[in-house]
């Protein structure tokens, strides 16, 4: 199966690590993996700022980056998101001004994007996919991977797999930890707060490692663990499931 | 003097104090946290029941909101021909004016309210006031926040940020100056404070000539009016005046008898956490002309705009008029559990409140009510608990985007402005986002040398920034830029296919792409 991986702005400039494991672990699946160097970002930060017209050029380059393959795989619940909610917005809009007529219908052609566990478990079929991680650790589900998407418990389902992994249950899971894009500076003293709760519930699990599946709820929930000198640190569940005994 | 919210700042300055009053956050997380579970419970209780009653409520919101005008006419004519006198307000302005001139027509200085968000709305306690009009709330938390002179916090539970202890003094202090003094010995508990409140409403209850509601239904097919409510107070006032007007908002339509139905199952679940609330009350205008019944021989209906079809004008802000008040919203809301509801500088606070108050005055009018459709995480719980499926976040990235285009034209535009529009250059072609990168590649390796902090796993980060990315790094530390991106990876090695016995760094659950300095002197 030909896959191509859209690893997101974030990953791409700020934790390329995680786009290296879901190569990693997808090609030990047997997919074949392709980066599209086209790709940049799927629109998001723009679109829920409110510019949508500055959002057009990105949404165009991920439809047309992505043309032609079988699937699209993410490691991101909210990017995922963006593709199957937002683009749509942003082409209805590029159709009413003008910028881009054919944006709308690209986007509406264009191949699903599957947040990584939706692929592992739904595409693939696999829940054991051979990680070994021998660490005690608790999962935040995040709030696009959960609500928008509707993941449920496959990102469980496959950390329950994982060798030498002990899972902790994480106290009100559900609750938002406070990242919400710029929310995270426009209104960074509500975003503290929330991701101060988020970590007080992390630390109660006395895992060593928090893990989740969007890489900016990790850095803010992170950022406030670290700022606490807690000693808990974060993981992509990419980098999780790409971990074996043998690396 | 009752307060207003006039002059309340942009949400972010009014969160951060209110996210200081220790008190408030305690009551918040107590209190949410109680109305949340006893809402789960009943949800999970109707299993699969629930959501096709959700969309049976959401159609019959809808299919009122589609036709508006015609079922706001049937509306009239139901009530006239019930012996009702309808009005229509255009504004708050117009239906204050109605209010006092009927109560003014009876000579009366004081009348007794039902719990009505429309008339919180349009202000109308204080329109009373300046017209030598009494108006006395009669539901427990609207008497609470009346009685402190504070302003609501809460669709339902207006004093929601008041613990017992609060409330008690409140009592103490305030109860004798409006009429019957709450007792000396007044204790904190529930049912003791209940108890003076009671004492105290009684003799409103039976001296007052008008009672002023708003009302949760409005039947088109009838020209029936429902209010919902837990305590019997709006019972009260709804039969022992002579009068009664009701406040209306015109969403509050529902073409018929039959579709109240599924609201009904909805608004006590969504809201109280019920299965049914304790009372019910509709009246087709008024009870017993001849005046040998109970309930009021005069019946006035003010329909309201202010806004509503500035709302319906907006194709997809419309289905916030679906909203039927039940506080579901705000009590799922990680940000409204901090914050509280005066931060949203409104009567209707929360996820509902960040879009229902720019539908209904508009963006682009003052900064505060621009800054509400920011006030959310866009996390989606608001819109899965909404009993009427209201896409609670859809509205608010579209809200957000008439805010960013009522700027467009501005001669110097904001920093963020000029940040998203260098953003979407940057998004627009991968080859100007590795130019981005490398520039970031290199303030990393730069950062990860001078930095004195790292995450914990041993990633160099930044500690405390000066300038605008101290919004960031107040209260978090923000990992310093990798050397190499991802692509700048997979362009160096083939897609991962010649990088020599790839590490990873199973300790550290990370191949550390970054320059770790040697040692720090």
């Amino acid at each position: 199966m030909k896959v191509a991986l859209s690893v997101t702005c974030v990953n791409d400039a700020m934790f390329p690590d995680v786009g290296k494991a879901v190569v990693r672990l997808l090609r030990r699946l047997g997919c074949e993996v392709d980066f599209p160097r086209a790709q940049t970002c799927c629109g998001q930060p723009m679109v829920n700022t409110g510019y949508l017209d500055e959002a057009v050029g990105a949404v165009r380059t991920y439809v047309d980056a992505f043309a032609g393959y079988d699937a699209v795989v993410t490691p991101s619940g909210s990017c995922a998101g963006s593709a199957r909610h937002q683009h749509a917005i942003v082409g209805r809009r590029a159709g009413e001004t003008g910028s881009d007529p054919g944006l709308a219908s690209a986007v509406a052609a264009a191949a699903p994007t599957y947040e990584l566990t939706e692929f592992l478990v739904d595409v693939l079929g696999v829940t054991d996919v051979g990680a070994y991680f021998p660490h005690t650790v608790t999962y935040h589900p995040t709030c696009h991977s959960l609500r928008m998407l509707g993941v449920g418990d496959r990102p469980l389902q496959l950390l329950r797999e994982v060798r030498g992994l002990r899972l902790r249950e994480l106290p009100a899971a559900d609750q938002c930890c406070g990242f919400g894009g710029t929310f995270a500076v426009k209104n960074s003293d509500t975003s503290v707060a929330m991701g101060a709760d988020k970590a007080r519930h992390v630390r109660s699990t006395g895992a060593e490692v928090l893990v989740a599946g969007d890489s900016s709820c990790l850095m803010h929930v992170g950022g406030v663990l670290s700022r606490q000198r807690s000693g808990v640190r974060t993981v992509h569940l990419a980098e999780v499931l790409a971990a074996t005994e043998g690396d | 003097m009752s307060r207003t919210f006039v002059g309340m700042p942009p949400f972010p300055s009014a969160a951060r104090e209110a996210l200081g009053d220790t008190q408030l956050r305690h009551n918040l997380a107590h209190a949410t946290g109680v109305i949340r579970d006893k809402r789960a419970r009943l949800v999970e209780e109707q299993g699969d029941l629930w959501e096709p009653l959700r969309l049976a409520g959401a159609a019959v919101k809808q299919r009122a909101l589609d036709d508006l005008a015609t079922h706001l006419e049937r509306l009239e004519a139901s009530l006239t021909a019930a012996g009702a006198t309808v009005h229509w307000a255009r504004d708050a302005e117009e239906a204050c004016r109605v209010v006092a001139s009927v109560a003014r027509s009876h000579g009366v200085d004081e009348v007794v309210k039902v719990k009505s968000m429309a008339t919180a709305e349009i202000e109308l306690n204080e329109h009373l006031e300046a017209a030598g009009i009494a108006a006395w709330e009669t539901d427990l938390a609207e008497l609470i926040v009346q009685l402190g002179e504070d302003l609501p916090s809460h669709i339902l539970v207006p004093a929601i940020h008041r613990n017992r202890a609060e409330i008690r003094e409140i009592f103490l202090r305030r109860m004798a100056a409006v009429g019957r003094p709450a007792p000396a010995d007044l204790t904190d508990e529930p049912e003791v404070l209940a108890a003076a409140a009671r004492e105290h409403l009684r003799e409103k209850f039976l001296r007052a000539k008008v009672g002023v509601s708003g009302a949760n239904f409005a039947v088109a097919e009838t020209g029936t009016l429902v209010v919902v409510e837990s305590e019997g107070n709006g019972r009260m006032c709804l039969t022992l005046p002579e009068v009664l007007v009701s406040v209306v908002g015109i969403e509050k339509v529902v073409p018929t008898f039959a579709e109240l139905d599924p609201l009904l199952r909805l608004l006590p679940r969504s809201s109280t956490g019920e299965r049914m609330n304790p009372y019910t009350s509709m009246w087709t205008g008024p009870s017993a002309p001849d005046g040998t019944a109970d309930g009021p021989q005069e019946v006035h209906v003010v329909l309201l705009d202010n806004g509503r079809t500035r709302a319906l004008a907006d194709d997809t802000g419309r289905q916030a008029l679906r909203c039927i008040r039940c506080s579901a919203c705000l009590n799922v809301c990680p940000v409204y559990e901090r914050t509280g509801g005066h931060a949203y500088g409104s009567v209707y606070p929360g996820p509902i409140g960040a879009i229902l108050n720019p539908l209904l005055t508009g963006t682009g009018v003052d900064e505060q009510t621009d800054s509400l459709p920011y006030a959310s995480t866009l996390c989606g719980a608001c819109f899965e608990a909404c009993p009427v499926r209201i896409d609670i976040p859809e509205v608010l990235v579209h809200l957000r985007s008439k805010v960013v285009d009522g700027h467009r034209g501005d001669r110097v535009p904001k920093p963020e402005a000029v940040a998203m529009k260098a953003a979407g250059w940057a998004f627009a072609d991968a080859s100007r986002l590795g130019l981005v990168e490398k520039a970031s590649g290199l303030s990393g390796r730069v950062l990860s040398r001078l930095s004195r902090t790292t995450l914990p796993g041993g990633r160099p980060a930044a500690g405390r920034l000066p300038g605008p990315a101290a919004a960031w790094t107040g209260a978090r530390d923000l990992p310093a830029p990798p050397a190499e991106s991802f692509r700048g990876w997979w362009d160096r090695t083939d897609g991962g296919r010649s990088e020599r016995g790839t590490s990873y760094d199973q300790q550290q659950g990370t191949s550390r792409p970054y320059d770790v300095p040697e040692e720090s002197g």
